[in-house]
């Protein structure tokens, strides 16, 4: 069984998490072109690679980041957004 | 054809005829290079030069041909889609299938069955109600039946699916088949090489040489190579390709599996899908029953197979059919299926002059390879891409013009 760590609830089978998709920063809607906001709306980084990820604990309603190789499917780390800036100093 | 097997009668050496040339290295240059050795780059091949007297070409495949997701699906061809424009292609793809054996002078086993798409649900019937009347529109044979046609036409299934989900209706699709899906793909590489096409396998494209919006060739690791036109045709190895020219698109990977059981005596005539327990399955000319299921539930680029897939699939399998309980499953694999948004390949010209995309194929490419090959050849040819596939275009993004195709694969909708 593939195990995935909630920042909350700690460590839970794969199965009690849901995919939330690329964490990704939209244009200024009142700044950006039509075609800006088109590829924001349809196009993703397909590439693998080392990405940030949303993931929601579904039993708890739990939303936060994973950073997860998407080759290797290895989990980097995972943590509530709001943690995210203390996560980014850590790693400095 | 006696008179070939007589001549062997007498030989005393036999030995096996290759289907295409082993050639060294690439040329310098060719007048096209296809990216991807599955059943679609191998299609294009063949049909640039049947059909367009375009045999300078090059194959180039980093594995062997036929090793990715052409030899990785469950080998289903059908055209019981929703839209007129998918209903349209597919159903083009089916009625060359139907020939193509014949054509490629290789037995392809391509085998009708009749193809029951299964509803447990009113809303379901609801769906199935639309395909068969959008399926009817365009010339397709599709229709709504009862339990009663299904049971005739399978009656090991348990129609009460253990109780848990009641089959009330299905839409049956006459002209649903299966066939070799790897001989589609050496049937097509040895008919573009008797043109002059040149295969090379384990030949990885590193990076592709774009200058002022123009494709000039391709670096391999088995030297340069210098083109005007590149297809690429590698389904899940999209993205690495897209981004070696700097163009971005929809596609993301998820994984899905399938697997078979031990070969077992012919009882399953037809091929059944269910939407709702996400299962698909068809008994192969060998005996064994091949199943397919839902996507994996997020982006991998790997083609791993897990436990809980086989888990997750058998249990519902045995939902339908119960007497199975002892069958054992004796392969599972998975491919990287290349996943759009709106359930429709993405075919066609890109922004790049020379750069063309045969991709997005995510579950529903196999049944597509002749099509695709036949319309890539002509996209490529011509500069432009017939009415069949404008739809698909990767501009449609852009435009906000999505297909809503959604009677692809084998997801409850």
């Amino acid at each position: 069984m593939k195990l995935l760590t909630c920042p909350i609830n700690g460590t839970r089978p794969l199965s009690e998490f849901i995919f939330g998709g690329e964490y990704r920063q939209a244009p200024d809607q009142n700044t950006c072109s039509d075609a800006e906001w088109a590829a924001y709306v349809h196009n993703r980084q397909g590439a693998p690679g080392d990405k940030k990820e949303w993931w929601y604990h579904s039993p708890s309603g739990t939303w936060f980041i994973a950073e997860r190789n998407t080759q290797t499917d290895k989990v980097a780390r995972t943590y509530l957004l709001a943690d995210a800036k203390k996560v980014v100093k850590e790693s400095k | 054809m006696p008179f070939r097997l007589l001549k062997y009668a007498l030989k005393k050496e036999h030995p096996a005829p290759r289907f295409f040339k082993a050639h060294e290295m690439p040329k310098k240059s060719y007048d096209v290079v296809i990216i991807g050795g599955g059943g679609h780059g191998l299609a294009a091949a063949y049909y640039l030069a049947k059909d367009h007297g375009i045999s300078n070409v090059a194959v180039l495949e980093k594995g062997y041909i036929g090793g990715g997701n052409t030899g990785r699906n469950t080998a289903i061809v059908r055209s019981n889609y929703l839209t007129p424009e998918g209903v349209n292609f597919y159903d083009a793809s089916v009625k060359i299938y139907e020939g193509l054996s014949e054509e490629l002078d290789l037995n392809l086993f391509y085998s009708t069955r009749g193809h029951f798409t299964l509803a447990h649900t009113e809303s379901a019937m609801r769906t199935m109600r639309w395909r068969a009347e959008v399926n009817k529109h365009v010339g397709v044979e599709s229709r709504v039946v009862g339990p009663d046609e299904i049971a005739k036409a399978c009656p090991q299934l348990d129609l009460s699916c253990s109780g848990q989900a009641p089959i009330l209706g299905a839409l049956f699709h006459a002209p649903g088949s299966i066939a070799r899906h790897d001989g589609v793909a050496w049937g097509y590489a040895r008919g573009a090489d008797s043109y002059g096409a040149e295969i090379y396998q384990n030949t990885e494209v590193l990076s592709i040489d774009v200058k002022n919006g123009k494709v000039c060739g391709v670096q391999t690791n088995k030297g340069y190579i210098e083109t005007k036109q590149v297809l690429s045709a590698v389904a899940g190895f999209t993205p690495r390709i897209t981004e070696m020219v700097g163009l971005e698109t929809p596609i993301v990977i998820h994984p899905l599996q399938a697997c078979v059981t031990e070969p077992m005596k012919p009882w399953l005539d037809t091929i059944l899908v269910s939407g709702s327990l996400h299962v698909y399955v068809s008994q192969s000319s060998r005996g064994e029953l091949v199943m397919g299921s839902s996507l994996d539930p997020y982006e991998v680029h790997s083609t791993r197979s897990t436990l809980d897939f086989v888990e997750g699939l058998t249990s519902h399998m045995l939902d339908m059919f119960p007497f199975l309980s002892n069958v054992k499953v004796v392969r599972q694999w998975a491919g990287m299926a290349d996943m759009t948004p709106d359930f429709a390949p993405i075919m066609g010209k890109t922004p790049i002059e020379g750069f063309y995309l045969d991709a997005g194929w995510g579950t529903w490419g196999f049944k597509a390879t002749p099509i695709s090959g036949k319309t890539m050849a002509q996209t490529i040819a011509n500069d432009s891409a017939p009415d069949l596939i404008h739809t698909f275009r990767l501009s449609r993004f852009e435009d906000y013009e999505l297909t809503g195709e959604k009677g692809a694969a084998s997801v409850g909708h």
